[in-house]
């Protein structure tokens, strides 16, 4: 069995590993990029669309330019990276085993480890959609590799079940490519993507978005032939009588994001409710020097976010190596945060004592969209230490907060903080956006 | 607002509030923006309604490519309604790798005065 030692092992590397390995490399230390595809860059690059990159770089990007910039990068840089090569378990110890087609069985003994394996789509499975199981259904993501990666058209005639960014965004790619898209279904009474996407992927198109139905019956035996939708009522019960049938020959579904947390898991790291690891202000997980950044730890709007989120990653993983590495210094003394009122999760999920006086970044997402609300902090004892107020929320639009807790007046001694979006008090009359 | 006035409604998408903005067209043909919140909503509308443009993003066939396909985009927008003729001309070409990011794959397309340029390196089928 082949044999690496490292100072940082990072698991992934798309906007968040390739981030992550710039970010340490340049402090000088040992970075291995381990990535199971056949190339470096991660799922950017197939998010053929532009809207990238105007955080990072100031400037409009499609994905694949995004990530090549990283990538020239990391070869400027001569950071080492592993291809086709799939992580198959890693330990307390930071120890990690892989395999790849050439080497075999691989054992990589890190310091620390950063984990940068991304998100995976929701199937139908998940959503339990009764029916045959024909050809033609894909996850949009999947759809969307086939036919701007692979070069191959999924069908002809589609209806897309979601109107998640990923959904809306391959509506117009097929209509690029000679497609029919008959509609775009969601169930919610609101678009789940953003406005900009809902215009320019849409509304540009005429392709109809279906709010508050579902899908309810699958269509065919060997090909799709077509599906059921129908109204959906407050409970998620399906309206009798509004059941329709559309003829199309391939559905996607675009349903959701699950951070890919199965190594995280199994090595014994705390999971959170949205699916990614619980991390401290520096995105550690419960298990000492190992890191989680990207969507991994939580499904961002923008591959940008991911990046800044990885540096950070990259930084922390950093100061873990030259402080605490090897020694015998736990983090025990810590405040729980956790997600009130019209907050489906925050992160992070812990906020180490000793960090109170430091800006500390939360990142949370509602479960409604709400219109003039105000953001509250309070501890245990409910008292309100700190509040912002905000125009507009709505899920699919990340909120990020940046806190002094000890400036705010946070009791150090307080066990909880918790987050709830509330409707504004009536006496304010100061509005930020 | 008088009878003989054509209203169209503008969807904002420069923010995620997105805002629904008329452009109010009189019997003289004078149009006037009603609805915008901030001042780059105003533009966004007047841009969109008087020329509705877009940045094109999509794929062009490559021979002797480690992948099949390039992404591609236009390096800056054109008008909307010419997006289909210019996806059309994309459809008919092909490059050839070795490809590097920002390669000019077309130039000048359709007198558009843009540029098809790659999205990303793509080295040679080994």
């Amino acid at each position: 069995m082949k044999n690496y030692e490292i100072d940082v092992a990072i698991v992934g590397s798309g906007g968040a590993g390739l981030a992550a390995a710039i970010e340490v490399k340049k402090a000088g230390l040992g970075v291995l990029i381990i990535e199971r595809d056949r190339e470096l860059g991660g799922i950017t690059l197939q998010c053929i669309h532009n809207g990238f990159g105007l955080h990072e770089f100031g400037e409009e990007l499609t994905g694949p330019e995004y990530v090549q910039r990283f990538i020239n990068e990391v070869k400027k840089l001569e950071i080492p990276y592993l291809l086709d090569t799939m992580v198959i378990e890693f330990t307390r110890d930071k120890v990690l085993y892989a395999v790849n087609n050439k080497e075999g069985l691989i054992k990589i003994q890190a310091k620390a480890i950063i984990l940068a394996m991304g998100c995976r789509e929701r199937t139908r499975g998940a959503i339990n959609i009764p029916g045959f199981r024909p050809s033609g259904i894909y996850t949009a993501g999947q759809a969307q590799r086939f036919v701007n990666v692979e070069g191959y058209l999924p069908g002809k005639t589609y209806v897309i079940l979601g109107s998640g960014d990923i959904g809306m965004i391959m509506a117009r790619r097929l209509i690029f490519e000679g497609c029919q898209v008959k509609a775009v279904v969601e169930i919610n009474p609101y678009a789940s993507g953003l406005i900009r996407n809902q215009v320019q992927c849409l509304e540009d198109y005429n392709i109809p978005l279906i709010l508050g139905y579902t899908v309810t019956k699958i269509h065919g035996r060997d090909r799709l032939q077509g599906v059921s939708i129908a109204k959906i009522d407050t409970n998620f019960d399906r309206v009798i009588g509004t059941e329709r049938f559309i003829e199309c020959d391939t559905l996607l579904l675009s349903v959701g994001l699950i951070p890919e947390n199965e190594l995280t898991l199994q090595a014994g790291a705390s999971l959170s409710k949205n699916g990614g690891p619980v991390v401290d202000n520096n995105l550690e997980t419960t298990i000492d020097g190992v890191f989680a950044s990207g969507n991994v730890l939580q499904v961002h709007d923008l591959v940008d976010m991911v990046s800044a989120e990885a540096k950070r990653a990259g930084q922390n993983a950093i100061e873990y190596i030259n402080t605490r590495h090897g020694k015998d210094v736990k983090r025990r003394n810590q405040i729980n945060v956790v997600p009130g009122e019209n907050v489906n999760y925050i992160k992070p999920d812990l906020v180490n004592r000793s960090d109170l006086s430091k800006e500390i970044i939360f990142t949370l997402r509602v479960k409604f969209p709400d219109r003039r609300v105000q953001i509250q902090l309070k501890d245990e004892t409910g008292r309100t230490f700190y509040t912002k107020n905000k125009v507009y929320v709505i899920p699919s639009e990340m909120i990020e907060l940046k806190i002094n807790l000890e400036k705010s007046n946070v009791n150090p001694d307080c066990k909880k903080i918790q987050l709830d979006i509330m409707p504004r008090p009536e006496v304010l009359v100061e509005e930020e956006e | 607002m008088s009878e003989s006035s054509v209203v169209k409604v503008i969807r904002c998408i420069v923010c995620p509030t997105g805002c629904p903005i008329n452009a109010i067209t009189d019997k003289d043909g004078n149009v006037t923006f009603e609805g915008y919140t901030c001042k780059r909503g105003l533009e966004y509308a007047q841009q969109e309604y008087h020329e509705p443009k877009r940045i094109l993003t999509t794929t062009m066939q490559v021979e002797n490519g480690f992948l099949p396909l390039i992404p591609v985009r236009t390096n800056k927008p054109i008008p909307k309604d010419r997006l289909k003729d210019v996806l059309k001309e994309i459809a008919k070409k092909n490059s050839k790798a070795p490809i590097k990011m920002g390669d000019i794959l077309i130039e000048n397309v359709l007198d558009l005065d843009a540029h098809i340029i790659a999205s990303r390196d793509l080295p040679e089928k080994k």
